[in-house]
């Protein structure tokens, strides 16, 4: 579950990335790193086949449930990331307008 | 148990080839030709944010699965000689392979995103854009 979510992430940052308009939402780092973690579950889930073979497919509901929240996790890890960089580095220079009005007033 | 640490090593490793590479290709810049091509350094930052940007979110995985802890030794396998043996070679298995994986992923985009860089910009596409509103 971890995988798969991780790869719908992927994806899903991927096609906003290729529909953006500029590069001033800094998209790239997001699909990196979502497509870098698929790429590491994948080999993961890889040798974990290997060992339980078609037991694999067949997990307990519990660990679905963890897995499942884990993935998720894993999403919103990756978006507070993406969220921190782009306001420290603000390609638009939104952060330092808002702070320059703020001092103004 | 900590297998994300062999991508931490690799992307060390390429982060400072990217940096030589990036002051190199400042030196190289007057020399420039026309024709567009995707430069060393840029190519190796798509290598090394893959390979942090995956270990980051894999190390939270092993902090969820308690794996890694925020005290000293930080890896709870290292209190364990059993254990520690264990944690190498579950790195030099899935560690290595995931770090040789995302390489070669990252060799093939190089191979495709150079490709595209060459193909020739089709102006039929844009006039049928145009004509297809």
């Amino acid at each position: 579950m971890t995988l798969l979510i991780t790869v719908f992430a992927a994806i899903i940052a991927t096609v906003k990335w290729y529909n953006r308009k500029d590069d001033s939402m800094k998209l790239g780092i997001l699909l990196w790193m979502y497509w870098g973690a698929s790429i590491m579950w994948l080999v993961d889930a890889i040798f974990e086949y290997a060992e339980l073979q078609a037991e694999y497919f067949t997990p307990a509901l519990e660990d679905m449930i963890n897995d499942s929240f884990l993935g998720l996790s894993v999403v919103a890890l990756g978006l507070v990331i993406w969220v921190v960089r782009l306001l420290i580095t603000d390609p638009k220079g939104s952060v330092r307008a808002a702070l320059k009005r703020q001092s103004a007033q | 148990m900590a297998c994300f640490l062999v991508p931490v090593a690799e992307s060390v490793v390429i982060k400072a080839v990217e940096k030589a590479e990036e002051k190199h290709e400042q030196l190289a810049e007057s020399s420039k030709t026309g024709s567009f091509t995707i430069p060393l350094s840029r190519k190796l930052k798509w290598l090394t944010h893959m390979l942090w940007g995956g270990a980051v979110l894999l190390a939270f995985e092993h902090v969820w699965h308690g794996e890694v802890v925020p005290w000293f030794p930080f890896l709870t396998a290292m209190s364990d000689p059993a254990d520690t043996a264990e944690m190498l070679y579950e790195m030099s298995t899935v560690g290595v392979t995931m770090a040789l994986l995302i390489t070669v992923v990252w060799i093939g985009m190089c191979l495709a995103s150079d490709a595209i860089a060459k193909r020739p910009v089709k102006e039929e596409s844009k006039a049928a854009a145009v004509g297809g509103k």
